[in-house]
């Protein structure tokens, strides 16, 4: 049998960066691209945003990871071809690409504009194309994607930081508005001060509530109020602190996928509060069933968002300035970033700088 | 020193109660206080046994104080009404549900949502606001503010109305809070007990398609051709289960002992919504995945507010929807107890007080 050939499997040569096994070391990889189809956008990857979901990929922390697999979900670059049939772009505009690159387009969800949602929606690395090949992601050199999953990055917005809103920020966006948290006033807790989290204070700032930042790192304090503009910060293991603020927030988005207890986070919530996880903790978590009756309070989950919302997110943030807090690394330096990733080591997002270090 | 309950007030009373964590009823002497100028006094003739009356009198929560005379889903007639009540008069047929009181101040209150105020007050095993205990309605009289005293429709069966009370308004809530009267989606009823069979007439009359989620294989043919449920499934059988994958828009969960929640939320499409009213006594498994990968969210409800409540019986009357009872008589109620145990009832016990309470 004749293993399809990742170089040889479609006319458009691509360099970048892939793991070839669960250690999730990350090597120069040679593949290509499918020939730009009529309503396809071709783009030269200028930067990729380093998501802690790539680093749950490449390692295969979730089962679901083939190899060689090229990560990378928060792309960003210039077009540089267009198919015939494409309306929206032209050579030269500034485009991102987010998590999925296909679905079916014709189920209800699909058709309500949340692809996300779609049973057949397709990832943007590590998942099976239309056309029965694997997806490779943004640590590569170009990009080949179906115009509806192509978003136009506004002119306000600097590349390189706002790579990182195409997932971490339209992860956050999403349920803010979804589950009503959006509304001026509001006072929204936010779990974790990391690539989500950060950006999650950005944007519910900008919508007019009031943040308070829960961490377990007294450490983050600081930053969390002067540097990202949260109004005040909670350390999660301070019982006394949380005990205080117990029934104070109309809604939480919670960032931590590591296992962790939801009972305090429940019970500071207000009646009608809601709880949102957009982290997705393997282990099932204990759901204490009194608070949530007594009090009407749900818990909920958001996964991304669909393309048009991503859209209105990058608009969105254009307009108020929001982009992530970024440190650019060179395409060497990849592997040293997945370490100081896992240990939390990097404020807020690593973003790849692939025009000027990804070269084959 | 302090008084007795025969003698804390000037209306004397009689009913059954628990005396301690056994949960075992008698008969037991009290009184009710004097009907004030927001007060109604109503004899008592049907009060239905909810499940949850079991779990008080057995201190299954942790905060009985005994004696306990339960019962939250009262109905009878107003004998006096005081000067300031417009509402009622006497003769009037009217219900008494979860609450007899609230601190009529709060935004919770001002909102129609007094079972969400933080001083609400439970119809029984509570505290009033003259500091005194409050008994139920497993008893002859009771005295109650207008305000959480509704009026009961003509048309509705005093007995076969009585459950609605407590089980009518805690299904009724969550299908408008959670915006399940959409005609035509599919809503799933996990539990045919006294909350489950009346959540099946309810959702049908919104013009829903019920499927029916139980342990007991024999319930089908009730569910499908008595309740007029749509379809059913076995919760054991996994097979079943699985081919209904991601084909509701909402499930009300009733059960109240410890489940698993996953396949549940296997069974909602994506933005689906698990709302569950039991309350079992320890913590539920509540797997992530599924929640953040399909947008789905489990919430809670309780009970509902007083003009809710009025809105659910005026709806059930207008839908003939009443509850499936067996009418006890009062000295049946520790079987009836041990039966509703082993959820053996079809669907709610209902205590014929006026005929069958005496001393």
């Amino acid at each position: 049998m004749v293993a399809n050939q990742p170089e040889k499997e479609n006319p458009v040569p691509a360099f970048g960066l892939a793991a070839r096994d669960q250690s999730g070391v990350l090597s120069p990889f040679n593949f290509s691209r499918r020939a730009t189809g009529e309503k396809d956008v071709k783009f030269k990857v200028i930067y990729c945003g380093i998501c802690h979901s790539d680093l749950h990929m490449i390692k295969n922390e979730w089962g679901t990871s083939t190899y060689p697999l090229v990560p990378g979900h928060e792309i960003v670059g210039e077009v540089t071809e267009v198919g015939s049939q494409v309306e929206k772009f032209k050579v030269g505009d500034r485009v991102g690409v987010g998590c999925i690159v296909g679905s079916c387009r014709s189920c209800d969800n699909c058709s309500n504009s949340i692809e996300n949602y779609c049973p057949k929606m397709i990832l943007t690395y590590a998942g099976t194309y239309h056309d029965g090949t694997v997806t490779y992601g943004g640590y590569s050199d170009v990009m080949v994607c179906d115009e509806h999953f192509v978003v136009r990055v506004p002119d306000a917005l600097p590349l390189d930081a706002a790579a990182p809103l195409l997932c971490a920020g339209i992860t956050l966006y999403s349920p803010l508005r979804y589950y009503g948290l959006d509304k001026p006033g509001i006072h929204l807790g936010i779990v974790g001060l990391g690539g989500l989290g950060h950006v999650g204070v950005k944007f519910a700032k900008a919508m007019g509530a009031k943040v308070t930042v829960i961490s377990t790192s007294p450490a983050k304090k600081q930053e969390a109020i002067e540097r990202h503009g949260a109004d005040s910060f909670l350390v999660s293991r301070d019982q006394e602190q949380m005990k205080a603020a117990m029934g104070t927030l109309d809604g939480i988005i919670d960032t931590v996928s590591a296992v962790h207890p939801i009972m305090p986070l429940i019970g500071l919530l207000k009646t009608h509060g809601k709880l949102v996880l957009v982290g997705a903790p393997e282990k099932p978590l204990e759901l204490p069933v009194f608070p949530l009756l007594m009090g009407r309070k749900i818990v909920g989950g958001s996964c991304i968002g669909g393309m048009k919302e991503t859209q209105e997110m990058l608009d969105f943030a254009a307009k108020h300035n929001i982009t992530a807090d970024i440190e650019v690394i060179s395409a060497d330096y990849v592997n040293t970033a997945m370490q100081r990733l896992e240990k939390g080591d990097v404020k807020y997002r690593f973003v790849i700088d692939v025009a000027k270090t990804m070269q084959a | 020193m302090a008084k007795s309950p025969e003698t804390e007030h000037p209306q004397k009373a009689f009913g059954w109660a628990a005396r301690d964590s056994s949960g075992v009823l008698s008969p037991f002497n009290f009184s009710r206080r004097e009907n004030g100028d927001e007060d109604v006094t109503i004899k008592i003739h049907f009060c239905g046994i909810c499940h949850s009356d079991l779990h008080a009198i057995k201190n299954e929560w942790g905060f009985a104080h005994y004696p306990m005379v339960p019962g939250h889903e009262i109905v009878g007639i107003v004998m006096k009404s005081g000067k300031n009540v417009e509402k009622f008069r006497e003769g009037d047929r009217v219900g008494v549900g979860v609450m007899v009181g609230s601190c009529m101040s709060c935004d919770y209150c001002n909102q129609d949502l007094e079972n969400y105020c933080p001083k609400m007050i439970f119809t029984y095993n509570s505290v009033y606001h003259d500091g005194t205990a409050n008994y139920g309605g497993y008893s002859d009289m009771i005295v109650v503010d207008q305000h959480f005293v509704v009026r009961f429709p003509d048309t509705m069966p005093f007995d076969a109305g009585a459950p609605l009370l407590c089980a009518g308004v805690t299904v009724y809530s969550p299908m408008k809070y959670y915006g399940m009267t959409e005609p035509g989606k599919h809503l799933g009823i996990v539990g045919l007990g006294g909350l489950g069979h009346v959540a099946v007439k309810i959702a049908k009359a919104f013009g829903l398609k019920v499927t029916v989620i139980s342990h007991s294989p024999g319930k089908e043919t009730e569910a499908v051709d008595r309740l007029g449920a749509d379809g059913f499934l076995v919760s054991s059988d996994p097979l079943k289960i699985k081919a209904a994958f991601g084909s509701m828009d909402y499930i009300i969960d009733t059960v109240s002992s410890v489940h698993a929640l996953t396949p549940l939320l296997a069974l909602l499409k994506p933005n689906g919504k698990l709302i569950t009213l039991g309350l079992p006594d320890k913590p539920l498994e509540l797997p992530m995945f599924p929640l953040v990968l399909g947008r789905k969210l489990v919430g809670g409800s309780d009970i509902g507010g007083m003009k809710e409540t009025q809105e659910m019986l005026d709806f059930c009357a207008k839908h003939s929807i009443t509850a499936d009872v067996e009418v006890i008589s009062m000295d049946q109620v520790n079987v009836a107890m041990a039966r509703l145990a082993k959820s053996d009832v079809r669907y709610r016990f209902v205590i014929d007080v006026a005929n069958s309470l005496s001393k």
